[in-house]
């Protein structure tokens, strides 16, 4: 590893001495000369991409200290969404390093879940990733069913795939709406949340809550859709295609915006599989890796949809790559609501599920199913599996560990934000402070994704 | 003696040369045991064998259940390939000494924050690993949470006023 570090050190070495200095404006102002860089964009987008797979952090200094300004941005700058802490060394106006700290919203959901029995381990991973509740409920709920191995009648697939496809345009909708107030264009902002707004109306009639909704639970969904649900489901998709073109309108092709996003942030391909980053940021740079066609879960193999892919992995196509993800989340929705199956939304496996109030008065056999639910929960067979869904920022999986209890051994969740969190450094390496803003936002990290 | 062997051409490309490798399904997924020592090797032509993105590392602490007491368990995907692969690396624990395995940063640097969480919540070292900080907890942290015993809510509670009593 030593070897390997000082051998990246002498190839950037080699690189910087083999190109010509870049040209300084030298400003004089109070506090001293600051330095700042007279040609930008294509020397700029050359060095990005023509960075190695590493990550700058750990290359040695080839400034002294003078000339290095440490700046902290965060933990509570309001473009970090949330409690995000970044160290960023300057030289001048130019981006070094860049380090995040996070953990300041750690709260020990893993150690959490290895308390709650699996009926309520829902509640506790809903409250990971604030935006995309329901994704975390159904990774939960994918690997307690593997682990149990029962099958789940059609309509609790079809409402999982339609409440999780809806969420993914929900979550999309807020990374559109901070992305644009992060680089200044607050109307998005507002237009976002507003159309987030009907589709937290819907999960609010069909839930009871707006977020952490327990909705999703092993065995199936808590509840059936309410009535007149496919005309709330109706009014969503009648609504939206207009509202995205409206947003195209807005910033498609907004000169301020693409001035703001293209060839900003780039990370190439090579660079992403390395550090193992996955969904949007993924795709933008071009690799067509989506979980819902290379491991399907819940039959969303039957629905007709598209992974939109960018090219340049900057932090324009990672923001087209999200808006055709609505379309295509649109797509399945559509398909899903005209072709709803009948019949049971949970398991009627009475040992998960519990029996319906009403038998509890008639049945002695349902009752004592009732409080065997839920006093000790159900006992899940000896085993550990690693379960992965899609979620809007990525690879969300769930490796789970049960010794034959009611409880988990182990619960661990492979938080996507938390992953994606280390392409940062790599795509603020050498880029201007101006952009890291506008980088960390087509992240669209979520701190309590991050942290657990 | 034979052990049971899968029967695609990945997997057996992975597992040739490697004789204490032991391959298992769990739940229709496939796993390979790999002892400290052969860890990097097998994680080397598993990444030669398509396995090119390292998507989650993590551990299970089995105190009182059996020796050893920790599993490390990384978990592969191929993207060209659509399919996954989870290494599980038991891990000894010695008393008053770290337990340790060899970092997986040289073949997946997105092993990285994974294995820092690691180290933050089991305290397993990884050796080789370029950064190993606490990344979850704060730096000045005494133990490590996720332990089998480490106990729910042992952190004390001060309060400004009172004598405590």
């Amino acid at each position: 590893m030593t070897d390997d570090r000082t051998d990246q050190a002498e190839a950037r070495d080699v690189w910087i001495s083999g190109t010509e200095e870049p040209e300084w404006l030298v400003h004089a102002t109070d506090e001293g000369a600051q330095k700042m860089r007279h040609v930008e964009t294509a020397e700029r987008l050359a060095e990005q991409l023509g960075t190695v797979v590493g990550d700058d952090f750990l290359l040695e200094e080839t400034i002294g200290d003078d000339d290095l300004m440490i700046v902290n941005m965060g933990p509570q700058h309001p473009s970090t969404h949330g409690v995000l802490r970044l160290h960023v060394e300057l030289e001048g106006e130019i981006v070094r390093r860049v380090q995040p700290i996070i953990g300041y919203l750690h709260t020990g959901m893993e150690k959490t879940a290895e308390t709650l029995p699996f009926m309520l381990g829902g509640t506790n991973v809903t409250r990971m990733d604030y935006l995309a509740p329901l994704h975390n409920e159904l990774c939960f709920a994918l690997a307690v069913e593997q682990l149990l191995g029962i099958d789940l009648p059609p309509r609790a697939e079809a409402i999982r795939v339609l409440m999780t496809e809806l969420n993914r345009i929900s979550s999309h909708l807020v990374a559109l709406a901070t992305n644009g107030m992060d680089i200044g264009a607050l109307s998005m902002m507002l237009y976002g949340f507003r159309e987030r707004e009907g589709i937290l109306a819907f999960f609010e009639k069909v839930t009871g809550l707006r977020m952490n909704h327990n909705y999703i639970r092993p065995g199936g969904v808590a509840a059936d859709l309410p009535d007149g649900w496919e005309d709330d489901v109706e009014g969503i998709l009648d609504v939206m295609p207009g509202r995205l073109r409206e947003y195209d309108d807005l910033l498609k092709e907004n000169a301020i915006w693409k001035g703001r996003t293209k060839h900003v942030g780039i990370l190439t391909a090579e660079e992403a599989v390395a550090w193992s980053i996955t969904g949007p940021i993924l795709r933008s740079t071009g690799i067509a890796h989506d979980l819902r066609k290379a491991h399907p879960y819940s039959g969303i193999d039957r629905y007709d949809f598209d992974v939109p892919v960018g090219t340049n992995g900057d932090v324009y196509d990672r923001y087209r790559v999200r808006v055709d993800e609505i379309w295509e989340s649109l797509k399945i929705v559509r398909q899903v609501a005209e072709a709803m199956p009948r019949g049971d939304y949970k398991t009627d496996d009475r040992k998960i599920s519990p029996p319906p109030r009403q038998r509890i008065d008639e049945s002695m056999e349902a009752l004592i199913h009732h409080f065997k639910i839920h006093t000790e929960g159900f006992r899940v067979p000896e085993g550990e599996v690693y379960v992965a869904v899609e979620s809007p920022r990525g690879e969300l999986g769930c490796y789970l560990v049960s010794d034959g209890g009611s409880q988990p051994l182990r619960m661990h969740t492979r938080a996507p934000s938390f992953a994606n969190l280390q392409s940062v450094p790599i795509m603020l390496a050498d880029s201007l402070l101006a952009d890291t803003i506008a980088a960390l936002a087509s992240v669209d990290p979520v701190m309590g994704d991050v942290d657990r | 003696m034979s052990r049971p062997l899968p029967d695609d051409e990945i997997l057996r490309g992975v597992l040739e040369g490697f004789d204490n490798v032991e391959w298992h399904q769990s739940r229709g997924q496939d796993v390979l045991e790999v002892r400290p020592d052969d860890l990097l090797a097998v994680a080397g032509a598993a990444r030669s064998a398509g396995f090119e993105m390292c998507v989650d590392v993590t551990a299970t602490d089995h105190l009182g259940r059996r020796e050893p007491r920790f599993d490390v368990v990384a978990n592969l995907l191929s993207i060209e390939h659509r399919r996954r692969l989870r290494i599980i690396v038991p891990v000894e624990f010695v008393e008053d000494q770290p337990p340790s395995v060899s970092s997986l940063t040289p073949i997946w640097p997105g092993a990285n924050y994974f294995e820092r969480e690691v180290y933050d919540m089991f305290g397993i070292v990884f050796e080789g690993h370029p950064d190993l900080t606490r990344i979850l907890m704060p730096d000045d942290w005494v133990g490590h949470p996720l332990r089998k015993d480490f106990a729910v809510g042992a952190v004390p509670v001060y309060f400004k006023e009172g004598d405590g009593a």
